[in-house]
């Protein structure tokens, strides 16, 4: 086995060479599914807004199928849906993109997976990238899923993205202390 | 393809204080470990726009040439087993010569070149083999502690072959005197994981009277082993 590259911070100054145009926009208005806005504030752990984050969406389309050639399950993903998303914070720590719910995806040893986002957050003074995940607050099936299930009860409520009104939700990120969002070791 | 665990000390914990920005960011609840669903073992693959020719070559971006002294960067992207990982995107940043971002924030009081931003992208060819031309970025102090010098260094985002082999790190230059004294490298327990971030000088890839060579390969996650029964 080779030995892996190790991580190191992002640093501050990296949007210059990051920023994608539209990254927050995972899915053209043409894609198909229910087309949500999610936004949030990424935030430390004595509640400062972090200013230099980078938000990393991976998500399947409305059918539950990945653009990727690792998902040789049987459709194409439509023209107009990315299923990928990069999203710098603004000033105040605010980040906001544009997607639709995905379909449910399999699970380990036969189950099915409740509509989820994965989500990467990047940024100085994070040496690794933290991993977490977006579930819907209103979705039914939450309950079933295998991978909310490992979440201890009480800090399941820090993956859910909250709605405000109509299509749109709120999902803050809190890197540390109380409300400290579930990170994920992948 | 499979994604072993990254073995102990190969990554930075993210709570270093050596780091001092880690102080307030680093979560202080455990991980949850969770299984690699198809969520995991899928990713972005090269997931937006287009490369220009010059993407790769920071030194021709604008009317003039950047002051400095001109490098080549370029190695291999592979993954755990030693074999390329073709078409994937590499993406690039730096200071310029002065050790200066050309980015609104920073403050060190060193000049901008009008003819240098410092950014590049390119995908590996079917070898996984990528190249960059560019300058040698300067040294630049910051504010981590009393007299803190960051060693030269080009930032590098990888994706690799899932959303498991994502990378962002930071490429250094073999000899560099303010490496011993970085806590951002030494955040890295393994002093052998450390090594892996330096550059080494390679005359066979440096340019008669062009550009000195610097070669740099980067292992992502994964791996086609099979697992050993335990």
């Amino acid at each position: 086995m080779n030995g892996l590259t190790p991580f190191q911070t992002l640093g501050p100054f990296f949007d210059f060479g990051l920023v994608i145009p539209n990254g927050g926009i995972i899915a053209e208005p043409g894609a198909a599914g229910r087309h949500v806005s999610i936004e949030g504030v990424v935030r430390d752990g004595v509640n400062d807004t972090l200013p230099d984050a980078l938000v990393e969406v991976w998500q399947a389309n409305a059918a539950g199928k990945y653009r990727h050639p690792a998902d040789s399950r049987g459709g194409d993903v439509e023209a107009g849906f990315y299923g990928f998303g990069r999203i710098v914070t603004d000033e105040n720590g605010r980040f906001t993109f544009k997607t639709i719910v995905p379909g449910r995806v399999p699970g380990p040893n036969g189950s099915l997976q409740a509509p989820h986002l994965a989500i990467g957050i990047l940024a100085r003074g994070l040496l690794t990238r933290l991993v977490t995940r977006l579930y819907f607050e209103d979705e039914p099936s939450n309950g079933e899923d295998p991978v909310l299930a490992l979440v201890p009860g009480e800090r399941r409520s820090t993956l859910l993205a909250r709605r405000i009104d109509g299509d749109r939700y709120r999902f803050d990120l809190k890197l540390q202390g109380d409300g400290e969002t579930v990170f994920f070791d992948v | 393809m499979i994604y072993p665990r990254p073995p102990a000390g190969t990554h930075p914990p993210n709570n270093s204080p050596g780091y001092r920005s880690t102080i307030l960011r680093h979560p202080k609840q455990p991980l949850v470990i969770v299984p690699h669903t198809m969520s995991e073992l899928t990713g972005p693959v090269y997931p937006y726009g287009r490369i220009e020719a010059n993407d790769s070559d920071l030194t021709r971006q604008h009317a003039g040439e950047p002051l400095g002294e001109r490098i080549i960067v370029q190695g291999r992207v592979l993954d755990e087993d030693g074999r390329p990982i073709p078409k994937t995107l590499v993406e690039v940043w730096q200071a310029n010569a002065a050790g200066r971002y050309a980015h609104r924030v920073d403050a060190h009081p060193a000049p901008l070149d009008p003819n240098f931003s410092g950014a590049g992208r390119t995908l590996t060819d079917d070898e996984g083999r990528y190249r960059f031309l560019t300058i040698r970025p300067g040294a630049y102090p910051w504010r981590n502690h009393d007299n803190a010098w960051r060693p030269a260094h080009i930032h590098f985002s990888l994706f690799g072959t899932s959303f498991l082999s994502r990378l962002i790190t930071q490429m250094y230059f073999e000899g560099d005197p303010l490496m011993p004294h970085d806590p951002v490298l030494h955040s890295i327990p393994d002093e052998r994981a450390r090594q892996r971030l330096v550059a080494r000088f390679d005359m066979n890839v440096t340019q008669p009277e062009w550009a000195l060579g610097y070669t740099f390969d980067i292992v992502l996650r994964g791996s086609n082993a099979t697992p050993m029964e335990t």
